[in-house]
């Protein structure tokens, strides 16, 4: 309890750090009522008379062309962005440090198989893998989550991996063998205990990278369907409208550059205060 | 063994690596291969035509046997036949990849000419304010997905010069250049701008990584001017950080930009790829894929070994 209120504190005291909690925050506050059923206006109702209203007091962000409020709309979208951001990033968070901590623990050959295989990964974009993996299983939610955790494996695997082997060599843990303590007890107690400043700073950077895939393959159709509001979709949509409605651009896009900035920001807030050697350099 | 030498020996390992995943992976895309190739036409084959066909493009054989042709072909330079375009797949993709490489060298170039300056700028000032304005614009640089800013570009075109973006055919770099750059500029300006965020922000911090070191407080107390400290002594040594980062992020755009691609209706790799996968072009799809990873593994082993050769730790595989 003490730790985690010196941890809020620091934050706090770190400007993008304040800056980027306070944006994650109010997204997870519009998502939530927007799950919750609390919007202005429902997001899926077509107000046919009101097609293409530019912003108002009634329609905060617009309309777009079937007459659907944009801002409840965009409340929605968040939802499913945080949802499967916060999804995708638990898969390779888990898988990763899985696979790193078994590679630098068992070694030699382990450790050469599952890193090539973790290579192999990182040698497709990003979007081209997830790409692959939404055409095996079809587009959707599901997909996405899977797809986007599977991508970002790797990042995690070579996170680990590096300070583990460290560790391993380290006396406190040799220290800890010669006492009888078992592998399990070892690998959780002093192993992992010691990633958890490198895995939280790669959480958070890497929802931001998970927000950015999630919303390209939105974008080119591939996420999740209509008539699911999803911002990347959302922002497809405007292109053939932008003279016409460019709010319809407008807010979207800046939804989605703003929620990625959060993530990017927290994530430097935490880098600077888990890692005082880079103070105020990275950011 | 030392480091260049291990490198230089998994490197086909994790090719073969790609080639089973893409191989194995696009197999397991539902859907029948001759229906997607043929559309509704296939209902009006008899079985013995649809076998013939399947024979023809070796689908009636096992898997292991297919993959195992596939692989051997490759070594011949035959990647087999494209099933939507008729024609050989490495032909098709080379087709395509001048328009990639020359998006990716222009991104490249708006990366480094804007962010190494920008990056020195901010670290000579750090913490002051012109060091916070750089810091901000890189963040929101690398916090912007790149078809917000290629949309945006677009609006901006539109309405302030009230002219589009030239789209449509593709017009060659050396057919007319002219021609070529205009149509070229926005999408490398939108694949340029992350990417040159990225490269300001590590160039801001290895020069304030190398700003603090002894040689150069050395070359300070000599009586060098801070502009000779800054250009002459420091940037070399905080580029070393930059040359890895521009690599990587150079290889993965040789893989082509989808979604710039798509934005700006630009025939690349990244559509064509796009385009194969959700027309189950097997024989395209493994060329492809395969060509983007190798060309990716390639410029990352070659920043490797440049590393290596400029360090000797590295070099002698210490550690």
């Amino acid at each position: 309890m003490q730790q985690l209120k010196g941890a809020i504190a620091a934050i706090a005291r770190h400007p993008s750090g304040r800056i980027g909690a306070a944006i994650i925050l109010i997204f997870l506050i519009l998502a939530g009522l927007g799950a919750a059923g609390i919007t202005p206006h429902n997001p899926l109702k077509q107000y046919v008379v009101d097609r293409l209203k530019p912003p108002s007091a009634t329609y905060w962000f617009g309309t777009d062309l079937l007459g659907r409020d944009t801002f409840s709309r965009l409340m929605l979208g968040i939802g499913e962005s945080f949802l499967i951001a916060f999804a995708s990033v638990g898969i390779a968070a888990t898988a990763g440090t899985l696979i790193g901590l078994f590679a630098a623990w068992w070694g030699h050959l382990w450790d050469g198989i599952l890193m090539r295989i973790m290579d192999v990964l990182l040698a497709f974009p990003a979007i081209l893998l997830a790409l692959l993996i939404v055409a095996i299983q079809g587009p959707g939610v599901v997909t996405s989550i899977t797809a986007i955790g599977i991508v970002y494996t790797p990042i995690f695997a070579r996170v680990v991996r590096a300070p583990a082997l460290a560790l391993k060599a380290r006396e406190f843990v040799e220290a800890a063998h010669t006492f009888g303590s078992s592998q399990r007890y070892i690998l959780t107690r002093h192993l992992l205990l010691n990633l958890i400043a490198p895995l939280t700073v790669t959480i958070t950077l890497a929802l931001a990278w998970s927000l950015l895939t999630e919303s390209g393959l939105s974008f080119l159709g591939l996420g999740s369907q209509p008539p699911a509001p999803s911002l990347g979709v959302m922002l497809a949509e405007s292109k053939s409208m932008m003279t016409r409605a460019p709010w319809l651009m407008i807010f979207p896009g800046l939804t989605i550059m703003l929620a990625i900035l959060g993530f990017n920001l927290f994530g430097d807030a935490l880098r600077d205060i888990l890692d005082p050697r880079t103070q105020g350099r990275e950011s | 063994m030392n480091y260049i030498t291990q490198r230089l020996l998994t490197f086909p390992l994790v090719l073969l690596g790609v080639s089973l995943l893409v191989f194995f992976a696009i197999r397991l895309v539902p859907g029948d291969a001759i229906i997607a190739m043929l559309g509704t036409e296939a209902g009006l084959l008899t079985p013995a035509q649809r076998d013939s066909l399947a024979a023809y493009f070796g689908l009636d054989q096992p898997i292991i046997i297919q993959y195992g042709r596939w692989l051997a072909g490759l070594f011949e330079g035959n990647f087999g036949i494209s099933v939507i375009y008729g024609k050989p797949v490495l032909e098709v993709i080379l087709s395509r990849f001048p328009l990639t490489l020359e998006l990716a060298l222009l991104s490249m170039f708006i990366a480094l000419a804007a962010g190494i300056p920008a990056g020195v700028f901010a670290a000579t000032r750090a913490d002051r304010p012109a060091d916070l304005s750089v810091r901000i614009f890189a963040m929101l640089g690398q916090s912007t997905p790149s078809f917000v800013v290629g949309l945006l570009l677009i609006y901006f075109l539109s309405v302030v010069f009230r002219a589009l973006p030239a789209m449509g055919t593709f017009t060659p770099l050396f057919e007319d250049p002219i021609g070529n750059l205009s149509q070229m500029i926005l999408p490398a300006i939108t694949l340029g701008l992350s990417f040159a965020a990225a490269v300001t922000r590590i160039s801001r911090s290895a020069m304030l990584d190398v700003l603090s070191d002894d040689y150069v407080r050395t070359a300070r107390s000599k009586g060098a001017s801070q502009r000779d400290v800054v250009w002459r002594h420091a940037l070399p040594n905080a580029l070393i950080p930059v040359v890895t980062l521009s690599g990587v992020e150079f290889g993965y755009l040789l893989g082509g930009a989808v979604i710039v691609e798509q934005i700006f209706a630009l025939p690349g790799l990244g559509r064509l790829t796009l385009d194969a996968i959700s027309q189950r072009d097997y024989p395209l799809v493994q060329g492809s894929v395969l060509f983007i990873a190798f060309n990716f593994l390639v410029v990352n082993l070659l920043v490797d070994l440049a590393y290596a050769a400029l360090d000797p730790r590295i070099r002698l595989g210490g550690k």
